[in-house]
């Protein structure tokens, strides 16, 4: 048995054991860097299992910043999965990384960005055990500064550039956003334990106006990190301009991490019903936004930006209505599905580019990578026997449960319009004629690997979800 | 056991060829197998008692969720139509240009989808096979399609995505209904629950819009003709033939015996879009100048019968309502299939282009004939006796001596469908097979005398049907009167 915070401090120390052995060693070939990632990450990921429950009369001061409860575990499970991916995607990067960089030695830059996801993971897990809104900030700017060199990573990008700028000016404004608000909540309830705020809130005589307004400022902040309408506005230049493993780390480690704490925030908040309102506004314009804009995308990495934002819209539905089991099942859906078209995405993409065309007659040149974005586009759409279609499942039931038949019929359209740009991606697959290079794509043992074991989750989770609730159960 | 062969066969003949297996013979064994266990099933069935060869996987027990397949009087019916027209559909595929193995395997996803959302006695799966369908046919008109193939295949699946995602919020909305001890997906468990009345109206108004956009209920009726006329053969066959009365089977079996008061509600409304199915499309079906599109058209009017017999809301008329579904799947399917060959020997299915085809193919003409005689209702054909029970039942619904009710006057207006159809289906008959031949430098061989087989197989169904329907009453009755037995 293990105590849950020497999860974060393994991860931090695999991330400085990595860095230290790029800086020390020459010859290496970087590459061993990343299975070594691997197989550090695989190891405490296992360790999760072995965590010791918390207790609940443990008076260190301590643990009243840091919760290792199960959804907490859960969540650091979805960062360390989420970020293990993104190395096998990096490793299939690397011959890009290259071009982007061209330093001293071919493989230069490449052990950096083997251990930058590191530190964002240990950032994320933090996040997720984050119940004082002071680790909250500081854990979510650990998260947002490796990601501002995660974005501009290939520097001789002039695109790579333009998305780390963006996301550089963005991001600080929403950190304000965040500051300002956890300092008017500070200012109405004298606290920032969130148990302690929702104590202090059914207090009589407080000035709820103040906290309130704090909580809004915060939520704006949030809906920077999760890619809510109207706070989406950087979303489709930067994910379309860094990396692709970043571009995957982005939309779902970033993603997971910042809805469980919106959900941590907005426990003290929510049955307020201005909060309520606010909140279906926020997922309604999601959702349309989100879903029209992705419609005349014909650049891939784009598509699947504006995809982000329409399913932080089922998100954002699930959490209006209370349902924190479908939030957290969504997740990992959508964890398996997003990571596998940008797995996918990367393989096709090294010749052609993003571009949709790259894509047209995938089924002759590689029947395994069509199939495989066959089940990731399926899986996103909802099509039944994916896990994508039992988290819609559930966001529905969640809704219909607690009455929620305006946002219900909003999400009809969105699903009908996600069937059509989803399906472009399938059309380009099977239907059309491969338009410029007809060689086969090489996949590595490795990414094969990893790529059926996201087909298989995907298809397990989507009759089979169980393990998912037990998880968060327990 | 028998029913997890029967549902799975064709699934993991599909996984066989995507992984290299032989495509046509894997497919023809495996639909063959679906329809010998079917039989077996049907005929070790005891109709007077409840669901049969039930099996069973615990999933979650928080979501109510299980495996749970079984049959009732009226699934099984619906299980022979899947395995007889999956067998029909890949006997009639013929040679395929390229990868043919994925062309068997979408065919093969779509029979056993629709066989497995029949058998299904849990909503979720009832549901999800279903959907099982909606790639595959998205795949096989855009890909092995004809004509304006590519536009045909967004708008069957859109619209089909459209219309499964609404029935998604029916199917909760309708286990939301039921108090929070007795929710289950378990079709078991909720046909024994009451929901109360003021839920009921609004439940079956979305269900049936659900359904109806699967059914091409008119107004949701557009992507229909368009996609059968485009559709490869088998695929029309199946999608037309089974597929289609998924949204039939849905509301029968959930619809009128969990919703009786919701059904009542609107069965005016549904009466309207019913007629307007007969009588409008009917007539639209007359103006068609084109075989494919004309059949399309006709499988569209030909689902306002059935829905009259689902309208009607008694006994007689659901059990003719099930019965046409099974007799209109036998003979649609003939119909494509005939079609589907007679496309690949001349160069337009235009009626002004083609003529005197009996000559040079008279086994096709003699097949053709019989599924013209069955659609249109023939004594003598499955399709007869169905169409007798549906009128009989929806007529005698509110029947009283002193003046007409609605139904009776919606049944009377039906009726002149019968006319249309004979005019329409006729029309074709001769413009297609008689008269003169347009083009005489063309070498037309007559279709493959293995063809023989499937034709016999359905022909032979629909005849044994029509002259013994008590073989099929037999079987629904009973169903039906337990769905009933908590409403009349």
């Amino acid at each position: 048995m293990i105590s849950a915070p020497y999860l974060e401090v393994a991860v931090l120390v695999l991330g400085i054991v990595i860095l230290l052995i790029e800086s020390f060693s020459s010859k290496l070939d970087r590459r061993y860097l990343g299975y070594a990632a691997l197989v550090g990450l695989t190891l405490i990921f296992l360790a999760t299992f072995r965590v010791a429950p918390q207790t609940a009369t443990s008076s260190a001061p301590f643990w009243d910043f840091y919760s290792a409860d199960t959804t907490s575990l859960f969540f650091k499970r979805i960062a360390l999965a989420t970020t293990a991916g993104v190395i096998v995607m990096i490793l299939d990067f690397a011959p890009l990384v290259a071009t982007g960089i061209q330093g001293a030695t071919p493989q230069s830059g490449l052990g950096e960005f083997f251990a930058l996801p590191l530190f964002t993971c240990a950032g994320l897990m933090w996040m997720s055990s984050a119940i004082d809104f002071v680790l909250i900030f500081v854990s979510l700017e650990l998260v947002t500064i490796s990601f501002y060199v995660l974005v501009g990573f290939t520097r001789r990008n002039p695109a790579s550039l333009e998305a780390a700028v963006k996301y550089l000016v963005l991001s600080a404004v929403a950190t304000g956003f965040l500051v300002y608000g956890i300092t008017w909540i500070f200012g109405a309830t004298g606290e920032t334990n969130l148990q302690k705020i929702t104590t202090a809130l059914s207090r009589p005589g407080l000035e709820q106006n103040a906290a309130l307004f704090g909580a809004v400022l915060v939520i704006i902040a949030l809906g920077f990190k999760i890619a809510a309408v109207p706070f989406h506005i950087w979303v489709a230049d930067v994910y379309q301009g860094a990396p692709t493993p970043v571009t995957a780390y982005l939309s779902v480690g970033s993603k997971a991490a910042g809805f469980v704490v919106l959900l941590r925030v907005l426990d003290p908040f929510l049955l307020l019903p201005q909060m309520q309102t606010l909140l279906v506004a926020i997922a309604v314009l999601t959702l349309i936004y989100g879903n029209l804009a992705a419609l005349p995308q014909t650049n891939v990495k784009r598509l699947l930006a504006y995809s982000s934002i329409a399913h932080a819209g089922y998100l954002l539905v699930a959490v209006v209505s209370f349902s924190g089991r479908a939030v957290a099942f969504y997740l990992v859906a959508y964890l398996l599905m997003t990571l596998l078209s940008f797995a996918v995405l990367i393989l096709v993409s090294q010749p052609g580019g993003d571009q949709l065309e790259s894509f047209a007659g995938l089924s002759q040149r590689s029947p395994f990578l069509a199939f495989a974005m066959l089940v990731a586009m399926a899986s996103l759409a909802g099509v039944p026997f994916t896990a994508g279609f039992l988290g819609k499942f559930l966001v529905f039931d969640a809704a219909i449960a607690t009455h929620h038949f305006g946002l219900v019929v909003v999400a009809i359209v969105t699903v009908g319009a996600g069937f059509y740009y989803y399906f472009k991606v399938v059309r380009a697959i099977y239907w059309d004629a491969p338009s410029s290079s007809t060689d086969k794509i090489i996949v590595s043992p490795l990414t094969r690997a990893a790529l059926i074991a996201l087909i298989a989750g995907t298809f397990v989770l989507g009759v089979y979800p169980q393990p998912i609730f037990d998880a968060l159960a327990r | 056991m028998l029913l997890l062969l029967v549902t799975f066969a064709p699934i993991v003949a599909a996984i066989l060829i995507m992984i290299g297996f032989p495509a046509r013979l894997t497919a023809l064994a495996a639909s063959l197998l679906t329809l010998l266990i079917s039989a077996i099933i049907f005929l070790r069935f005891n109709a007077l008692s409840g669901f049969q060869f039930v099996v069973t996987f615990p999933i979650s027990p928080e979501l109510g969720l299980n495996f749970t397949l079984g049959v009732d009087g009226l699934s099984l019916l619906m299980i022979l139509l899947g395995a007889i027209v999956l067998v029909a559909a890949i006997w009639f595929t013929g040679e395929i240009e390229h990868h043919e193995n994925a062309f068997y395997a979408c065919l093969l996803l779509i029979g056993g989808g629709a066989i497995g959302a029949f058998a299904s006695l849990n909503l979720f799966f009832f549901y999800a096979f279903h959907e099982l369908a909606l790639i595959p046919t998205f795949l096989l008109i855009g890909i092995w399609g004809t004509g304006n193939r590519r536009a045909a295949a967004w708008k069957v699946t859109i619209y089909l995505a459209l219309g499964s995602i609404i029935l998604l919020v029916g199917l909760i909305m309708l286990y939301r209904a039921v108090p929070a001890t007795a929710r289950s997906l378990d079709l078991r468990i909720l046909q024994a629950e009451q929901i109360p009345a003021s839920l009921q109206s609004s439940i079956y108004l979305v269900l049936l819009i659900g359904f109806g956009i699967l059914i091409s209920l008119v107004p949701f009726h557009t992507w229909a003709p368009e996609a059968y006329a485009c559709a490869p053969a088998p695929a029309a066959m199946l999608h037309a033939g089974v597929l289609k009365k998924f949204g039939l089977y849905g509301l029968l079996r959930l619809a009128l015996p969990l919703l009786p008061e919701g059904a009542r509600q609107w069965s005016g409304i549904l009466l309207v879009l019913l007629l307007a199915n007969i009588i409008y499309i009917g007539l639209v079906t007359i103006a068609q100048r084109r075989l494919d599109w004309m059949l399309g058209y006709s499988s569209v009017m030909h689902m306002g019968y059935i829905f009259l017999g689902v309208a009607s809301a008694n006994i007689l008329g659901t059990t003719g309502a099930a019965i046409l579904m099974f007799a209109h799947g036998l003979s649609i399917a003939l119909l494509f299939g005939i079609t589907g060959e007679i496309r690949k020997r001349v160069p337009s299915l235009d009626f002004d282009a083609m003529g005197g085809l009996a000559k040079a193919m008279p086994l096709a003409a003699f097949a053709f004939g019989l599924g013209v005689f069955a659609a249109i209702g023939l004594p003598g054909f499955a399709n007869f006796a169905a169409e007798i029970m549906v009128v009989f039942g929806a007529f005698r619904n509110g029947f009283d001596y002193q003046h007409f009710h609605i139904f009776q006057w919606a049944t009377l207006l039906a009726l002149w469908g019968v006319v249309i159809s004979a005019v329409y289906m006729l029309r074709a008959y001769r413009r297609t097979f008689f008269g003169n031949s347009a083009k005489s430098e063309l070498v037309i061989t007559d279709i493959r005398s293995s063809f023989r087989v499937p034709i016999a197989l359905l022909v032979a169904v629909s005849l044994l049907l029509g002259f013994f329907p008590q073989i099929a009453v037999n079987l629904l009755v009973p169903t039906f009167r337990h769905y009933f037995s908590a409403t009349q």
